[in-house]
Formats: C-alpha cells, structure tokens, sequence
C-alpha cells in the first residue's frame, strides 16, 4: 500500500485551473521529489494535501485511509507533516522551546495548562535528540529571530520532523541558503532516518537528482512524467518543457 | 545567553525549560511590597482596592491579549454580568458566603467567554473588537431592561454581603475588603501564571506568533483560543464580583465601553505579555486618576488624554517593554482601515 495516493485531485479558482487530475502516487519508504516550473502548480497540490485548499474534486490517501476531509492539524496526528519554503517560525520562541511545544502537543500534553514545561522526562529526552539531529545544539537557548538563516531553515525542518511523522513534506527547504550553510541543511536531510517517507518539493536539480529515487514532474496543474531520476532526466519532454528552461536560469 | 557546545544531557533542557517559570526576586519583592501596602497605606484603602480590582481586571485582558493575541473590547460584559450574579446573590442570599459567590460569578462569566468565543474567534482584530463590543453592549441594555431585577439605572439596592468565610467583616475602613481583593488577585495571578507557562501556554504563544505554522504541528488552534478566552472571562468575572462585594452595589455602569477601553489604557501603560504590565499598569493609572483629579476636579480626563498620547508618542520601551503585542495589533487594525497590508512578521529570502 502506498503511503500517499491523491486520486483525480482537481483544484479551480473561478476559471482558472490550477491542478487537473493529479493522481501522485508515494511508496513507502520513499524519497520522492516532485518538480516542476513555477506556476506548475506544487505549491496548489501541497496545500491541498496539508489541508490549508480544500480540493474541488479528488480525494486524498493517507496509509489507505481518505482524508480529504481531514482539517490540517488532525492530519498532523495521522502522520503528515510539512515544512515551509518561506520561513514560518516562532521568532520569539528559542529551538528548545519551539520543538520542546512540538514534541509536548503529539504526545498529547498540550493541552496541560498546570504542569510546567519540561518536567516529563519522555518530552525532554525527545528533545534532546531532535536538537542534536539538526545541529541546532550550539543555539538552542537563541532566540530563533536572531539565528543565522541557515540555522533557522534547520529548525523549520526540525519542527515537521518534532511531529514524528510517516510523511514528510519538504517545500523547498534549501531555499535561499547561502554557500556556506547549505551542506550542514543538505546533510541533515540526507540523514533523515529512512523509514520516514519524504515528499521533497524543489526547484534545485541538483539536490533533486542526488536525493530522491524517484521524481514526479507537474506542469501546468498536470503530472507530466513519473519516473526513476535517470528515466525522467533522460526524457526528452521532460527536457523540453522543464530542464532546458530551467537549469541554466 | 549561554552557548552550550557538546552533547547535551536531557537534565540540562529539562532544568533549562523549568527554570523559565522560576520566580524571580524583583517578583518576590512585588509581591511582598503589594502586601506590606495593607500596613504602609491604612488610609488609602479604598484606591488601593479599587487598583487591585482593575488590576485583576487588566490580568484577563492580558491573558487573551498578551498571550493570545486577542483585542477586545467587550471584557465588562463578563465583568458587569458577574457583578450583577454577585450582587442578586448576596441580595437574594442564595449563595451568602462572599467567597463561594466570587468563584461562582467567576464560573458564570466564564460560561458567558465559552458561548460568546465562537463568535470572536471567526473574525480579525476589527471584527472582534466590534464583536466583543456588541456582546457588551446588549448585555448592559439586557440589564437596563429588566430594571425589575437588576434596579436598572438606580443601580442594585440592598446588597448585604455576608461575613468573608463567615469571619471577616467587610468593614468601613475598607481594610478587610481590601486584603480580600489583594489575596484573591495573589490567587488569580498564580494560576494565570502557572498556565502561561505550562506546554498549554507555550501553545497560546505559539498560535499569536504564527497562527499558521502551529495548525502545521498539530495544535487544535481554534480550541486552545476557545480555551483561553474562556479562562480570561472568568478572570473578568472575579473581577467583577469583587467590585460589586466590595462595594455592596452594582449599576449598569459596569458594563460601560469605558470600563473596557480603560483596561486597553492600563495595558498600554504596563505593557502586555508579561502578567504585570495589568498590575504595574493599574496602580499607576488609578494613581495617576487620583492625583489629577485632586489638582483639578473637573478637568481630570484632559490630563489623562495628555499623558496616554505623550506614552503611547514617546515610550516605546516601559517597564518590561512587553507592549508589543498591543502595538502589533494596534498595526495591524491601523493597516486594516487603510487598506495597508501590515508588514510582514516573517520575512525572509524568498526561494523564487
């Protein structure tokens, strides 16, 4: 059974058809990208499966169960989390707070209002690994407003990952990091443990081919081509439409 | 800010997140200076009550304000409906002992936040504000209304408070009422304290910071706000029942829109985000009151005006400097009328 199954998901803003008849397909275990020039339509399809676009038509598999319906943090409980391609953190919360709150609401203490903070030790061990996982160890007590935005792009990922899911979706996350913070990002992502699917949507082909094992490509609101890297990096529709625009730019 | 370098042991975190809610000393010595005023002041009572009671009032509006990120205008609703279910049970005497019919007022306003939060929570900063206004407003005319049991514009007549735990009189000097109001917004102030730090309170910050992004890690957004103004409602209430025990009277003035902006003038002179810019922000402001009302009797608001425009103008960091979630809300409304987008809390390369 796959993970994620979107079957005929169609989303129209009056006239304008922003995804046709997607019909994505995620294997278990996977490291899936799905590209595409902008305006193809990822960010419609990625807001659709999080929950924030209520499809107009098509329905959304999530292991085997429908949650087209679903509102987006229940989603979140039933195992999809998602990052931002554009920042959207608790500036004024340090990492150990912001993934301390993560890691408290999925194991249901979130809505404690007389225990402090960090007085379960199953929440602060947690915590200790995930900061050690994304190397935010050294600026865990900063406030995230000033980290390095390097840094930050880690704990944006940090705090998807807090929520423990089955699947992960990356919306662009090396996205506008420098040179020099952006191995210790591709590093971590490339050290994601391998039983968490990843839905990596991105614009960067270089991270694309070195990282999924399988690629789906979307323009104009349609899947375009599925394939292993080699099949659609070789594909000469895929090259006319996609790369020979893009890679240069 | 300590750097820490190396593996980080779990007791490190853990003493870390448990040291945030540690009480400092200047905490400690506000709390004891509060309560050396019951022997330093003896002649001042009466201010002093009615400071405890506006601030206890400002601590609920901070509570949804500061940490939720809510602005209102309608916290007297919940303050005149718990003053009034105050005074018609001491009056009525279906509930004597002034304690029990404190928390009970407290439990009614309370009820009134959890009905009333589905219709504030639909909207954006102008659309609660009016929201919150209307429900005020329409209680107050409710009240005006049925003046058969509420002694409308005569206000409520025959109010006999109990004995407090059927000891403590409340005495003319106004010294019992007072330390009563104090140690019920000692109480009140310890438990919005431990639940702005509790992972529940952590959660509220989260959801003002970026409403967004805390859907995207599960928090039920909606409930916690539901939550929260709920619990502030029933601060307000307290609030209320205090006033309305302590003085063993209630008019139609308590559901007043004054009563609600002035508490936004309390937090804009004490700071919001912080739980004492209510406390630090009422004294100075019935000081204040009281000090030019002296000078001049009958042209006291001018002054006041004058001093809210020359804070809100110069003082950008008062004490604490906690008033950023008013200003932000302040812009946000300000960019609104406009038709300004505010600017932006976030922003950050685009990856376009």
């Amino acid at each position: 059974m796959p993970i994620l199954e979107t079957i005929g998901l169609e989303k129209r803003f009056g006239g304008i058809v922003a995804a046709h008849n997607v019909n994505l397909t995620v294997e278990k275990g996977a490291r899936h990208a799905l590209i595409g020039p902008n305006g193809a339509g990822k960010t419609t399809v990625i807001n659709m499966l999080t929950g924030v676009l209520k499809p107009t038509t098509g329905r959304i598999m999530l292991e085997g169960r429908d949650i087209t319906a679903v509102v987006p943090h229940q989603r979140v409980r039933l195992g999809m989390a998602r990052t931002f391609q554009i920042n959207q953190l608790f500036l004024d919360l340090t990492p150990l707070e912001s993934i301390g709150l993560v890691v408290s609401e999925r194991l249901g203490l979130g809505g404690d209002w007389w225990r402090l903070v960090g007085t379960k030790s199953a929440v602060t061990e947690e915590i200790v690994e995930i900061v050690k996982r994304f190397r935010l160890t050294d600026v865990m007590h900063v406030r995230t407003a000033i980290l390095p935005y390097g840094k930050q792009r880690l704990l944006e990922i940090a705090l998807a990952f807090a929520c423990r899911p089955h699947l992960l979706l990356l919306d662009e996350p090396a996205a506008g990091v420098p040179e020099v913070e952006r191995h210790e990002l591709l590093a971590t992502i490339e050290a994601l443990p391998a039983e968490v699917t990843v839905l990596l949507i991105e614009h960067d082909m270089d991270l694309v081919f070195s990282f999924a094992d399988r690629i789906s490509v979307l323009v104009n609101g349609t899947l375009f081509v599925d394939g292993a890297p080699e099949d659609v990096a070789r594909d000469p529709r895929v090259k006319a439409v996609y790369l020979g625009e893009d890679l240069d730019a | 800010m300590t750097v820490k370098h190396g593996p980080v042991p779990a007791d490190d975190v853990s003493a870390y997140l448990k040291s945030r809610a540690r009480w400092s000393p200047l905490e400690i010595a506000f709390w004891i200076f509060a309560f050396a005023t019951i022997w330093l002041f003896p002649g001042k009572y009466l201010i002093l009550k009615d400071a405890a009671i506006l601030a206890l009032f400002a601590l609920s509006l901070d509570l949804i304000l500061g940490y939720a990120g809510i602005l209102s205008l309608g916290q007297a609703a919940f303050f005149g409906l718990a003053g009034y279910f105050a005074g018609l049970a001491a009056k009525y005497g279906f509930i004597n002992e002034p304690v029990i019919a404190l928390v009970c007022s407290g439990i009614v306003a309370a009820a009134l936040g959890f009905v009333t939060s589905f219709l504030v929570l639909r909207g954006s900063d102008l659309t609660r504000l009016m929201v919150t206004l209307g429900v005020s407003l329409m209680l107050g005319e409710v009240a005006n209304r049925y003046s058969d049991i509420t002694g409308g514009a005569d206000g409520l007549q025959g109010v006999d408070i109990a004995p407090i735990l059927g000891r403590f009189n409340f005495d003319l000097y106004g010294h019992n009422g007072y330390v009563y109001c104090l140690v019920v917004l000692f109480v009140c102030f310890v438990i919005a304290r431990r639940i702005i730090y509790s992972p529940f309170g952590l959660s509220l910050r989260a959801i003002k910071e970026n409403g967004l992004r805390a859907a995207a890690i599960g928090i039920p957004v909606k409930w916690r706000l539901v939550a929260i103004y709920t619990i502030s409602a029933g601060f307000a209430g307290i609030a209320g029942g205090l006033l309305t025990q302590t003085t063993a009277f209630c008019s139609l003035d308590v559901f007043s829109l004054e009563r609600s902006a002035d508490l936004l003038l309390v937090l804009i002179i004490g700071g919001t985000g912080y739980l004492y810019g209510g406390l630090i922000g009422a004294v100075i402001y019935k000081l204040l009151q009281d000090w030019i009302a002296n000078l001049t009797p009958q042209y006291w608001q001018f002054w006041i005006g004058l001093v809210l425009v020359a804070i809100v103008l110069v003082g950008r960091d008062r004490i604490g400097g906690g008033n950023a979630a008013l200003r932000a809300a302040v812009s946000r409304l300000g960019a609104r009328m406009t038709g300004r987008p505010a600017a932006l809390g976030n922003a950050a390369p685009d990856g376009n």
